[in-house]
């Protein structure tokens, strides 16, 4: 068991650390002085703004030292959770910025996550049973996943949103409302949690429902439920000890899919101008701002890793022959 | 997106290699393509459409940011798809972005493959330690993820084109690939035909080419299909959000456009439900067509 999460884990270190230096290596890797040219394309009009960033920048690049040293410099303004100041909403730290986005970003995905996942699963597991129903959700989940997520937004936000006009199609509160522990404000926020979420819940479905269906059929088939049939046990006992032997590959599957997610809640967030990390990173590319870029890409990565490391646990929790070798049983 | 559907297990199919002449298989598999409903669907919807954007672009008189037409007509006879706000052709850049659809697809897709092929044979015919080392790197980059990678690159390139979106789309998508090659490799390379072409003294790179591919070729053949689709779904991702190739014209730019100039609050809907729907039918397509391949290719499936 050690070994399996010591292993698990040193991906995990080994990734933060490959996406740290990616951060660290593309701006230098680019042709021409990086602070100038970053300097000149964002929009600044404050001169003591703009004094002070080249100075952060220098100090930050520290260009004139050894690449090795900035290499470690870099690690050490990291660790001590500086990552550096926003151009576009100078002078906040990137870290409250993202700190103020990410209860937005994590309130779409986790429900929109885990709902599509239980749902997906259910719908998919029906779907292996009756023909019908596998004729209508296979080619539908097959649509729903080649879905481009923000286009589903855009759809849900023109219809629901502004023709419908059922749910407000832009923003994450009420523009009059300050964030408080009011019912205005909390039906204002819920009214503008719906739509993203619907959109990341639909497009995520489909692929859940896929995969559990082909799980399913691959169970079907097997030995252990061919010796069932034979015993003749009712068809009801079959199907569930199938879906759970095909749930384990769908939890694997969660993990895979992840990076997926994340990035459609980016872009969701961005059609409807949701204040998660997507709208941050959509200001940062609009405004230049290198900084509140690259810290959101490194704040997305730690949440993915840590998010994959949960469901290795859950995995573990789950599978009972891997808990089974963890309290000293049958190998 | 860079999703990975189970596939189901292709060695079935590939269990008996050669087991009959040459032909007969072929023969065999054009037979139930011809009568497989999803495959001969799916497949006249890409074809569709890849033939708008081959045929239709050199045929039109204006370029896809022409403005020469009223702002904001609905789609009529005269302009298919509407017009945007500034009296561009909307069918015209319709046209122009399933083009570069295909593109990014074909070579996004294609380099995923070839790298997530190449590393998963290596992985799953060589074993040991060069299987750890590879499997340790298509781990960290699967975890990555891989849009926000991209953001972060595309960000720093100032200007650049469909050719180089591709290569970086490609060099970011193939772990699941690998993984999925690795493990259909890694139960090949134990069969004898293999033992005896390494026994006869045959180099690695052409008992892959020769021995352990061509046995599993159709499923080679359905990951390059939703590498593809992956390629295409990342791009349109990128050129929505403003980090799209600076020359040219996209599906996902046209996305781009109206929603930065408001079409979701003029209720301009020709403007944003077209590319996505074009990006959605393709990417659909195929993944349906993928269904209709595995059916043809995998006798245990064919009953269903």
């Amino acid at each position: 068991m050690r070994k399996y999460f010591g292993r698990k884990i040193f991906v995990y270190l080994l990734t933060f650390f490959a996406a740290v230096t990616i951060n660290w290596m593309i701006p230098r890797l680019m042709p021409g002085d990086p602070i100038k040219s970053r300097l000149a394309r964002a929009s600044l009009t404050d001169a003591t703004a703009a004094e002070a960033l080249y100075e952060y920048f220098n100090n930050m690049f520290g260009l004139d030292q050894p690449l090795w040293q900035q290499y470690l410099n870099f690690w050490w303004s990291l660790l001590q959770g500086d990552l550096g100041i926003s151009i576009w909403n100078f002078p906040t730290p990137v870290t409250d910025l993202i700190m103020g986005a990410v209860p937005y970003s994590l309130g779409l995905l986790l429900p929109s996550i885990i709902l599509s996942w239980f749902v997906g699963n259910w719908f998919g597991a029906y779907a292996a049973r009756s023909k019908w129903l596998d004729n209508t959700i296979l080619p539908l989940g097959y649509v729903l996943t080649a879905t481009p997520y923000m286009w589903l937004a855009l759809l849900l936000a023109w219809s629901l949103g502004i023709v419908a006009g059922l749910f407000p199609a832009a923003g994450s509160y009420g523009l009059s409302l300050q964030p408080a522990f009011t019912w205005t404000f909390i039906s204002s926020l819920l009214s503008h949690w719906f739509l993203p979420f619907l959109s990341l819940f639909l497009v995520a479905l489909g692929g859940w429902a896929i995969g559990m269906r082909n799980m399913i059929i691959y169970e079907l088939e097997s030995e252990y439920s061919n010796y069932l049939q034979a015993l003749g046990a009712p068809r009801r006992l079959v199907r569930r000890y199938a879906f759970r032997n095909a749930m384990l590959p769908q939890i694997t599957g969660l993990a895979v899919q992840l990076g997926t997610v994340v990035a459609g809640a980016l872009l969701t967030e961005i059609v409807f101008s949701y204040q998660g990390l997507g709208y941050l990173i959509l200001q940062a590319i609009q405004n230049q701002d290198f900084f509140l870029l690259q810290g959101t890409f490194l704040f997305i990565v730690i949440g993915v890793l840590i998010a994959n490391f949960i469901i290795d646990v859950v995995y573990v929790l789950v599978d009972p022959r891997v808990r089974v070798q963890m309290q000293g049983g049958a190998k | 997106m860079t999703a990975a559907q189970p596939l189901p297990d292709p060695t079935t199919a590939a269990e008996e290699p050669a087991a009959a002449t040459p032909e007969a298989p072929q023969r065999e598999a054009l037979y139930f393509a011809l009568r497989n409903p999803k495959l001969i669907v799916g497949l006249s919807i890409v074809l569709l459409f890849l033939l708008v954007g081959l045929v239709v672009p050199p045929l039109l008189e204006h370029g896809p940011n022409e403005r020469y037409a009223p702002p904001l007509l609905p789609p009529s006879g005269e302009h298919w798809f509407g017009t945007t706000q500034f009296g561009q052709d909307l069918f015209t850049q319709f046209a122009y972005g399933i083009r570069a659809t295909f593109l990014v697809g074909l070579l996004g897709g294609g380099i995923a493959a070839v790298i997530g092929m190449t590393i998963g044979f290596v992985a799953g015919y060589k074993g040991g330690w060069v299987d750890e080392v590879l499997n340790m790197l298509t781990n960290v980059v699967l975890v990555l993820p891989t849009l926000a990678v991209l953001f972060i690159i595309a960000a720093y390139v100032d200007s650049y084109s469909v050719t180089t979106q591709s290569f970086f789309i490609g060099m970011t998508s193939w772990p699941w690939a690998a993984r999925a090659v690795r493990s259909q490799a890694l139960s090949l390379s134990s069969r004898d035909f293999v033992d005896l072409a390494r026994l006869s003294g045959v180099r690695t790179w052409k008992i892959i080419v020769r021995d352990i591919a061509p046995n599993m070729s159709s499923y080679l053949f359905m990951t390059f299909i939703l590498l593809f689709g992956g390629a295409v779904l990342a791009a349109a991702g990128l050129d929505f959000v403003g980090l799209g190739p600076s020359d040219g014209m996209s599906l996902g730019l046209i996305m781009h456009q109206a929603v930065k100039w408001g079409a979701l609050q003029l209720g301009v809907w020709w403007w944003f439900v077209p590319p996505g729907l074009g990006i959605t039918a393709i990417v659909g397509a195929m993944y349906i067509m993928n269904v209709g391949l595995d059916e043809v290719f995998n006798p245990k499936l064919r009953e269903m």
